[in-house]
Order: structure tokens, then sequence, then C-alpha cells
């Protein structure tokens, strides 16, 4: 398989033995033109990955931050195909940085599971994480996933078993997207799971890159999770400065949380 | 072979599609319910409770008077609306409450339209002591303030869920959200044949006892099978109960009944296996309402429990082989229905029933009189009388 810029930028950061930071936007909130240049701002300010959500009318994983995000974005309007081109579009500015799609699997399955790796593979994402698409249910679009060059990313989770994740290992692909909480999304005072035991545990059966997600709020746990994973994921507190900047630019607060996360994390390699 | 097969699957619907977080969970519930249904003495414990709590077997009423205003076919009622707590909800409930005793869980959280299904979850978690939350969209609350307060009376927390369009949908949604984050302790009590794998074959199981003692009443009473089954479907269960034990018998013709709400062709309404197309939601693939993104569109109908843009996966599979025909009946039909129940036979049906009523009383006036419809009268209409009250410009 041809190195997709995931496995790259994984491979990068080990050699610089520094941690990676992957952010969330939801497409569309408030509009796509924000999307797209909220992607270049979180780039700009050390976000090594970025995570485009592709709204889904009804998020069971997500908790009240994306469901807004989710539910505004829809109302506007917000079309699966549209937010393909905007990556398109993001892509053609910027070579570099892994462009992840996250949605649920019925907008990927109502758009065909062919097409819809194909044309996102051929807008330049290297990335797609479905969360409600569990490895036994996974194989045909994995087939097409791999087929175009688009990787796939398995979520664990502290409840998945030894078995589990031995049985969904030759499933996996780009990194291992591990739910630091047994919960939905959104940023939490404190995580309880004991990570290092739940990433070993992990680690023992996948190869991958391991990414820790869910609850991630700030500097503060982003340094925390730091010394457990290959990168950490930042959703609901980006989408939320999002929410809260109104009818305002939400660029400078989005930028300034990057670059104290990044600058945590940093300090901790 | 019967279905559905290991993964869940009748023919190309069902399955798990589920957050990973859950997934542990569904593997345990599945090795649990093997194992119980296995053991004599837990069908027996159930048999216990459905005699002499539930108050089963209900009766298969003839109604005589609302066979002869049809002119037609015989018509026979299948008293659900008889059980404890008014509806055949609660035979579920108690067969997944002694489950979720028998797993240890000691909280029970559980989603509902009508509140028919929050009412017999609340009743079965006081009858064993268990604590419980229910999930109810705000419009569902408003629209059936009766059960919502029936609820608390027993002990329950209703959760008013405000987000989409505050109906049964959302109310599944957070459920799920519920017990992805407490899924160590709780047991989460789906009221439907839809959700997950093993929920639809567990629930299936559950309310197969409407049609194995409608099998058994009718062939005592009329001597043979009935030429027409009606129930009416929004996740599917009472049809699903009541179906089952039939669909062996060819000559048995099976009809569900879904909400055409303001008409088919309005885009307000809850026929989903009738307008709907192959998608997932809440766990399972099956027909769902959605548009050309696969987004879900809102449902609608005056029934709250029959107000759900999918529906089980099994009724999709039965309406694929044709074994089973899906038709619409609109608001207003059900109203009408309603009511000739009422005036005829004494009965309040609940709204979701009278779609199925609405269906049969159609089909009666075209059948020769020595034929026979059995109609599942799924529950009773208390809780809808406000409802209808408003519909008919009686009250407000």
């Amino acid at each position: 398989m041809k190195g997709n810029r995931i496995t790259q930028c994984f491979s990068a950061l080990a050699q610089e033995g520094k941690k990676g930071l992957i952010t969330y936007i939801t497409a569309g909130y408030p509009d796509l033109d924000t999307t797209a240049r909220l992607v270049k701002t979180m780039v700009d300010a050390g976000a090594d990955l970025v995570e485009v959500g592709i709204p889904f009318s009804d998020p069971v994983a997500d908790g009240p931050v994306i469901q807004q995000a989710s539910a505004r974005a829809l109302a506007n309007g917000m079309r699966v195909k549209d937010i393909i081109r905007m990556c398109a579009g993001i892509r053609q500015k910027s070579t570099a940085v892994p462009l992840i799609l996250m949605t649920y699997y019925n907008p990927v399955f109502q758009y065909g599971l062919e097409d819809f790796a194909r044309d996102a593979a051929g807008a330049g994402v290297d990335g797609l994480i479905v969360p409600d698409l569990p490895f036994e249910e996974s194989e045909e679009l994995l087939g097409h996933t791999d087929h175009y060059g688009l990787a796939l990313i398995p979520l664990v989770a502290p409840t998945t078993t030894e078995k589990r994740l031995a049985a969904m290992a030759p499933a996996a692909r780009g990194f291992v997207y591990c739910v630091s909480v047994t919960g939905v999304t959104g940023a939490r005072e404190e995580i309880h799971t004991d990570l290092a035991k739940f990433t070993q545990k992990v680690r023992r059966h996948i190869q991958l890159p391991c990414a820790i997600g869910f609850g991630i709020a700030g500097p503060a746990q982003a340094a925390a999770v730091a010394p457990y994973c290959d990168a950490m994921v930042v959703g609901s507190a980006i989408v939320d400065l999002v929410a809260r900047a109104g009818m305002g630019d939400p660029a400078p607060a989005v930028a300034a949380l990057v670059k104290d996360i990044k600058c945590a994390i940093e300090k901790c390699a | 072979m019967p279905l559905p097969d290991e993964r869940g699957y009748f023919g190309s619907f069902g399955g798990r599609y589920v957050p990973e977080t859950l997934m542990p969970a569904l593997e345990e519930l599945t090795a649990a319910y093997q194992e119980a249904r296995r053991d004599p003495s837990f069908w027996q414990e159930l048999e216990y409770y459905l005699q002499q709590y539930v108050g089963r077997p209900s009766p298969l009423y003839f109604a005589r008077r609302l066979s002869e205003y049809c002119r037609g076919a015989r018509i026979y009622l299948k008293r659900e609306d008889l059980n404890h707590t008014g509806a055949h909800k609660i035979n579920n409930t108690i067969g997944q409450i002694l489950l979720a005793r028998r797993m240890g869980k000691k909280r029970i959280i559980a989603e509902t339209g009508a509140g028919q299904h929050g009412v017999a979850t609340a009743t079965a978690a006081a009858l064993f002591g268990m604590e419980c939350a229910v999930y109810m969209g705000e419009e569902d609350m408003a629209r059936q303030a009766l059960n919502v307060f029936r609820m608390r009376i027993l002990g329950a927390t209703v959760v008013g869920v405000t987000a989409g369009s505050r109906t049964l949908k959302d109310a599944m949604n957070e459920a799920m959200r519920d017990w992805v984050t407490n899924v160590d302790t709780t047991y989460y009590l789906i009221g439907s044949v839809a959700g997950p794998h093993p929920y639809p074959v567990m629930v299936r199981d559950f309310q197969r006892v409407i049609g194995v003692e409608t099998r058994r009443q009718v062939q005592e009473q009329t001597g043979r099978l009935p030429d027409v089954i009606v129930a009416c479907v929004g996740g599917g269960s009472n049809a699903m109960g009541i179906f089952h034990p039939f669909l062996e018998d060819r000559e048995v013709k099976l009809v569900g009944v879904e909400a055409a709400g303001c008409g088919l062709d309005t885009g307000k309404h809850a026929a989903t296996l009738n307008r709907g197309r192959p998608g997932i939601l809440h766990g399972s693939k099956s027909y769902v309402l959605q548009d050309e993104d696969g987004q879900i569109n809102l449902a609608h109908s005056i029934s709250a429990g029959l107000d759900y843009p999918g529906v089980g996966p099994e009724h999709s599979y039965l309406k694929e082989t044709g074994r089973v025909v899906y038709t619409a009946v609109t608001d207003e039909e059900a109203l009408e229905a309603f009511q000739l129940l009422c005036r005829t036979e004494g009965i309040i049906p609940a709204l979701e029933s009278a779609h199925a009523l609405a269906q049969a009383v159609r089909m009666a006036g075209e059948m020769p009189q020595d034929a026979i419809i059995v109609v599942n009268l799924s529950g009773r209409g208390d809780k809808d009388v406000q409802t209808v009250a408003r519909a008919l410009g009686g009250e407000d």
C-alpha cells in the first residue's frame, strides 16, 4: 500500500519524538467557507491532522456540542457532496496535512460505499472514521476504501475486549482512535479511564499509532493524555468555540486553543 | 433456517450498527439471552408473571356489532388493551426485566413514544425494585401527559428530550447515549423489534405470546385459522408478535398498517415501509424515512406510538419476501375507526390500534360473511382522549 499522508505524518512525528494533534470541526457550521478557513487556521496553529465531520441528523455517539453544530449545519442545507468538494479545495491549497472525514454510516451508505470511497479519495481525503460501524459490519466498505487508498480508521473503547481487539486488528488502517471514556463526545472535567492500561492493551493487538480522543478540553488534559498516545483528538472544545463566536469570527479563539494545546503536548515530549 | 442468522440478519436487514463501546454489551446480552432462552425455568417464571400479573391470556373477542356495521367478514379483536398497563408492551418489559435481573443489572433505561412502553418499563422496574429512567421527546410528553404522570407515580424518572423532532426517534438517540455512558451498570430495555441484534429477535420472542394465543383461541372459537390478521406497525412489535406464529400458514394473509399521517404524498407521515428505503438507523439496517443524503426525515402521525421514521428489520425482510403486505391509514381514517369502535363495541382503542381497525373495516366490507379477520387491538385509548378531543374540535 502506498504510504498515505496519515502514515507519513505519524512516521515524521515519531522520528522527531513528537506527539500529534488532531483537530475536529463539523463541516458547514456555521457555513462551509468558515469550515475551510478554520481548517487552515488550525493547521497554521499547529494541528498535525484534521478531522472534518459530515453532519448527521441522529448522531448517537455525540454530545450536545456536536449535536447542535450538526443540526445547525443541516438546517443550513449542508450536503455531503458539497463537503467532499470543500475537501478538494483544501487539498489544492495544502498538499501535506492529512484530512480525515468523520460521519455516521447512513450518509456513506446512501451515497454509495464505492462512490463515497472514490470521491473522498479523489478529493484528497486520506481517512474515514465511522463511529457506528463496528468491524463486523465494515467488510464491504473496507474493500472499497482499501481500493481507493482511503484509511478506514477503527475506534476502540475502554469496554473493548482483548478478543475483539485481536479480531479487528486485520481491518485496522491508519491509526487507532482510542475513545478515552465510555460515553459520547464532549469536553470533560476529568478522564477516569486508566489510559496506560488501555493503550497498552490496544498496542498489544494493533500495530498502528494510537490516538486518544473524547473529552479532551484543553492544554491540561492534553498534557495528561500525551504520555500514553501518539496523537490526541480535540473536537467538541473547538466546535464550542465556533458556537460561542456567534456572528463573530471564531478563528482567533480556535487558533489560540490549538496553539495552547500544541504547546502543552510539546512540553511533554 | 431460522432467522435471524448469527449476525442478527433477516435476509439483508438487521445487524449491529452501534458505537464500539456498546458492542461488548451487545455480545454479553446476546449470550445471556441465548442461555435464558434454553432455560425452561426462565420461561416458567415469565409465564407466571404473564398469567398472574399481566392477566394473560388476553381474550380474543368477536366484535359482533362492528362486524355487522361492516356487512362482511367477522372481525375478532385480540384484546391486548386488557393487559395490565393497557397495552401489549408489558409482555416484552417483563421478559426483558427478568433477563436484566439474571444479568445482575440494577438500572433500567428505556425510550418511549406514546408512553405505553415507558409505563410498562416503569411498572416492571417497580415490580422488581430497580432504578428506572425513561427518555421521552418533549412533544410526546405534551400529547401523552397522562402517561408521563403514570411513569412518575411508578417511581421512574422521565427525562424530556429536546433534540430534533422531540419525539420517539430522538428519545431513542438519547437513551443510546445514556447506555454508551453507563453501559457497565445499565440495561437498555428497547420497546420494539428495532435496534441492534439481539433486540429485534428478543422482543419478537417475548411478543410471540400474542400470536400463539390467537392461534389457539381462533381455532377454539371458529374451528379454523383466520383469513386475515391485521396489526399496526410503528417499530412493529405488536405486529411481529401476532404475525410470527402464522408465518408458515400461507393461507393466512398478514397485513401491517403504517401511519399515513396527513397522507402518503404530503411528506407528513410515518409510512416507513411504504415510502422509505433501506438505510441504517438506531443500530440496524432496515427501511428508513430519509432524504437523498441519508439524513433521517421527521415522521408524522397523530399517534405518538407510530410516529417513528424507522421500522424493525424483520418487517423489512417480510416486506421484501412479500409474506406480509404493508398498507397505510391516515390520521383521519384512524380517528373515524377510533370512534366507530367506541360506539359499536364500547371499547376505546389506542390511536395506534385504531390504524389497524381502519384497515380491517376497509377490508371486511369486501369479504364474504364467513371470512374471519383478526385485529390486534394492541392498546387501550385512555391516553389518547385529549388528542382525539382536540382533533375533533370538542375541546380547546
